[in-house]
């Protein structure tokens, strides 16, 4: 008698545990649909903040309740972010997002242990390459974005230069590290600027060049100013940089040197351009693909066309049409008809790129293994979200390489 | 004391004798209510939610889950390890403020063990390679400064605080070589190498280790000749001296046993927890160490208590936030602040007493005896309070041993007081 009313209980249970699967696969009810996110700091930092805002704005945009919403801030890259991830599972929640490099590694296990849960991470590259159906990586073509703030750099050193008896058309950039996601970043910024010039005068951006320097550090304000100082010092007639600070716009203002910010804007003199990673279009997107029951995409590239990369409003100092000519641009780059990695723009050690393999699959040696030129561009987060353009092209130096 | 006309002050202060043991805990217990009660107002006052729902919210994060309480005992056990190393040296007056930099250069061992050693030696040999890497870096880095120490007479404290910098620097350097785009990818490639066995659960290991330290420490500190000797250089280096202790051994051979644990704990971190290497991996908990074993006097036992009561802090009052969508942390941190805020004030409490004036006038005949006056003004025997803490018998032997020297009497009386 036991033994039937165990083997009805086991059946009942495996019942509403199939009705439950079946019920996740068909998509969540809005309502009931809950989203958990893992910051490593907090909303002190503009790192994350740009991910909180971003949830928050989502969550609204959607119309779920606060709820609905569980945030949890100040998780390191390490267990602790397993076991945040793992709390969050146990809350209920249908999609977990974490917004740091770090964290990919300990968000993974998670991910493998629940694959009814949707697992989110901004900045990471292995997602395709686990071959889980559940854990998706994502990041945005910001290289668009540095190409059209590229354009407010080349416009203004070109009205710097017509009154000027003495050309420069020199640059200058203060990088974090020499890796793919810094190096993406220059050469397109470095390129929009070209393209800028050459639209004003053909050939004219032959003679633009730039200078960068690294700082080992995501968010050292001194060290930042004081590369930015270092570059100025060596005639660069505009900076512009890549990481957390304000150390880069602190010198410009103080050198009255003009400054193509990333990630916000300041209210200096200084201040030409700037452009920024918008998140909430993937935090919409992924949400809403779950309540329809829709497969998230493995690598995720918010472009310009999903308001996923922003051209923020332009300083006083910008030349004159330089608006008209970002918003052209960017609708070129929209339609395709134009390329920030176009082949043609640009030579690497005087040579044409023909092909080019880049390290895409994440190894230990860090093995370059994919080819990634086709059709006459570098087709860069193509095969992942993450970038991958590490090229050194004519007319950039790097003054030191050892971060 | 001839001021027989001048009016008595409102309050004064009184040191407290020998008191009952359950006292002090009462009175630290009073502390962390009373911290907790006004930090959470502080914090409803910010998040327009009620006290006690918060309160609520906080036992949840701590307790809501079986996951989040083996998270909760992990977080303890792994404060009060360092907690443990931290107590020798601690007990010996040695300022040790190092053991952040002491156990994530124990990390750094362990690391550099995986990531040279990873694909050349079995798991078990790798894992002792690590442990013996480990307890070296930690022994060197609590060591260089005992010996400064024992040499020179540097100042531990600073010396140690720097040698937290050195440490995070060092990693910062070998991450840079390591991985030269600044990506930290070790926890990608190498978590899989140096794993500690797991025991059904992956956070009993630490667990065990937290115990089996524990109750080795108090043997040694309570038992043995080491820990004696550690007592007696921290109560009086003359009289170790005098009665013949190498104070010098005993500075350098406690650094090292207490930088070892530190490494111990590194080991720990990074084979049974985390997999990794990173510059934050320790999380202050050499500082918070401190905070732990200075609350529970060097007990173990109390110190287990006062680690759980620190980890129960910290897992509430991030379940505040995210309760209550705040993305801030400096509440939190306000929270705890309060509460330690409150405990490390109620330790005046605990060693005096405040009295305040007698409304009736004929308890004052009772300060007449002048001569112990100096020394415990506060035995007022008309005052209710310290008629129960003052037996005379338990006074009296005390006076009569300080003259004789400092060190051991103190220490016995104490461990009296403690039981």
């Amino acid at each position: 008698m036991k033994k039937i009313i165990s083997i009805i209980l086991v059946l009942a249970v495996l019942a509403t545990l199939t009705a439950v699967f079946a019920g996740c696969s068909n998509g969540v009810a809005k309502d009931e649909i809950k989203v958990g996110f893992i910051f490593l700091h907090d909303s002190e930092s503009s790192y994350d903040k740009n991910f909180i805002d971003a949830a928050k704005e989502a969550a609204n945009e959607l119309g779920l309740r606060d709820d609905q919403i569980i945030m949890k801030t100040g998780i390191p890259e390490g267990e602790e972010c397993t076991a945040a991830a793992e709390d969050l599972v146990d809350q209920g929640c249908n999609i977990i997002f974490a917004d740091s490099f770090g964290h990919e590694a300990y968000l993974l296990p998670v991910a493998r242990n629940n694959p009814d849960v949707q697992f989110c991470h901004a900045t990471g590259t292995m997602a395709h390459t686990e071959g889980l159906d559940n854990f998706h990586n994502a990041f945005a073509s910001i290289y668009e974005g540095r190409f059209l703030a590229g354009i407010a750099a080349g416009l203004k050193l070109y009205e710097m230069n017509k009154s000027a008896t003495t050309k420069n058309y020199k640059m200058g950039y203060v990088g974090a590290f020499t890796f793919a996601e810094v190096i993406s970043g220059y050469t397109s910024f470095y390129l929009g600027a070209k393209y800028a010039l050459n639209q004003k005068e053909a050939n004219l951006g032959d003679q633009l060049t730039m200078e960068v320097t690294f700082t080992g550090s995501w968010y050292d304000l001194d060290g930042e100013k004081a590369a930015a100082e270092r570059l100025i010092a060596n005639g660069c007639a505009l900076i512009s940089g890549h990481a957390d600070s304000d150390g880069v716009p602190n010198a410009c203002e103080e050198n009255n040197i003009p400054n193509v910010f990333y990630n916000g804007t300041h209210n200096k003199s200084v201040y030409l351009c700037a452009s920024r990673i918008n998140w909430t279009p993937y935090f919409k997107y992924i949400i809403t693909q779950v309540i329809k029951g829709k497969e998230i995409a493995t690598d995720y590239t918010g472009t310009l066309a999903t308001g996923s990369v922003e051209v923020l409003a332009l300083g006083n100092i910008a030349a004159e049409g330089t608006q008209k000519m970002i918003d052209d641009t960017k609708k070129l780059l929209i339609k395709e008809k134009l390329n920030v990695f176009d082949t043609d723009t640009f030579t690497v050690g005087g040579k044409k790129l023909d092909a080019y393999k880049a390290d895409v699959d994440s190894d230990a040696a860090y093995t370059a293994d994919t080819e990634v030129v086709a059709g006459g561009i570098f087709q860069e987060s193509k095969f992942r979200s993450a970038p991958y353009f590490d090229v050194r092209i004519d007319g950039i130096t790097l003054l030191d390489e050892a971060y | 004391m001839t001021k027989n006309s001048s009016r008595e002050p409102l309050f004064h202060i009184t040191k407290r004798g020998a008191t009952v043991w359950w006292k002090p805990l009462f009175i630290r217990a009073i502390a962390i209510v009373a911290g907790l009660f006004i930090g959470l107002c502080f914090a409803a006052a910010y998040t327009k939610v009620n006290p006690f729902k918060l309160l609520g919210y906080m036992f949840s994060g701590a307790f809501g889950t079986q996951k989040r309480i083996w998270n909760l005992l992990q977080d303890t056990a792994l404060l009060l390890m360092v907690s443990i190393a931290i107590v020798p040296a601690f007990k010996m007056k040695f300022w040790n403020i190092g053991a952040d930099g002491q156990t994530l250069v124990g990390c750094l061992a362990s690391a550099v063990a995986i990531y040279y050693l990873y694909d050349k030696l079995p798991t078990w040999a790798l894992l002792l390679v690590m442990l013996l890497f480990s307890l070296t870096a930690g022994m060197i880095w609590g060591v260089i400064p005992a010996i400064f120490k024992a040499k020179w007479n540097t100042n531990e404290t600073l010396f140690t605080l720097m040698m937290n910098y050195v440490a995070i620097q060092l990693v910062s350097f070998v991450l840079l070589k390591w991985f030269p785009s600044g990506q930290n990818d070790f926890a990608k490639f190498f978590s899989r190498y140096g794993n500690m066995p797991k025991l059904g659960n992956p956070y009993v290991l630490i667990l065990i280790f937290a115990v089996v330290l524990t109750v080795t420490m108090h043997f040694y500190l309570s038992k043995t000749k080491h820990g004696f000797e550690v007592s007696l250089v921290g109560e009086s280096v003359n009289t170790s001296k005098y009665v013949g202790v190498n104070v010098k051994k005993v500075i350098i051979r406690t650094m090292i046993l207490s930088g070892a644990i530190c490494g111990f704990v590194g080991f720990a971190l990074v084979a049974a927890k985390d997999h990794a290497i990173t510059t934050t991996m320790v999380g202050g908990r050499g500082f918070t160490a401190i905070i732990v074993a200075w609350l529970a006097k060097f007990n173990p036992a109390y110190m287990a208590l006062a680690s759980l009561m620190v980890a129960f802090l910290s897992r509430g009052t991030s379940q505040i936030l995210s309760q209550t969508g705040i993305t801030n942390s400096a509440l939190p941190n306000i929270v705890t602040a309060l509460v330690f805020f409150f405990i490390i004030g109620c330790e005046f409490f605990i060693t005096y007493s405040i009295k305040f004036r007698k409304k009736n006038k004929d308890a004052t005949p009772a300060n007449e005896p002048p001569a112990p006056e100096t020394s415990e003004p506060a035995k007022e025997p008309s005052s209710p309070s310290s008629e129960e803490e003052t037996p005379s018998l338990a006074e009296a032997p005390a006076e009569e041993r300080t003259p004789a020297e400092e060190a051991l009497p103190t220490e016995i009386t104490e461990g009296g007081e403690e039981k």
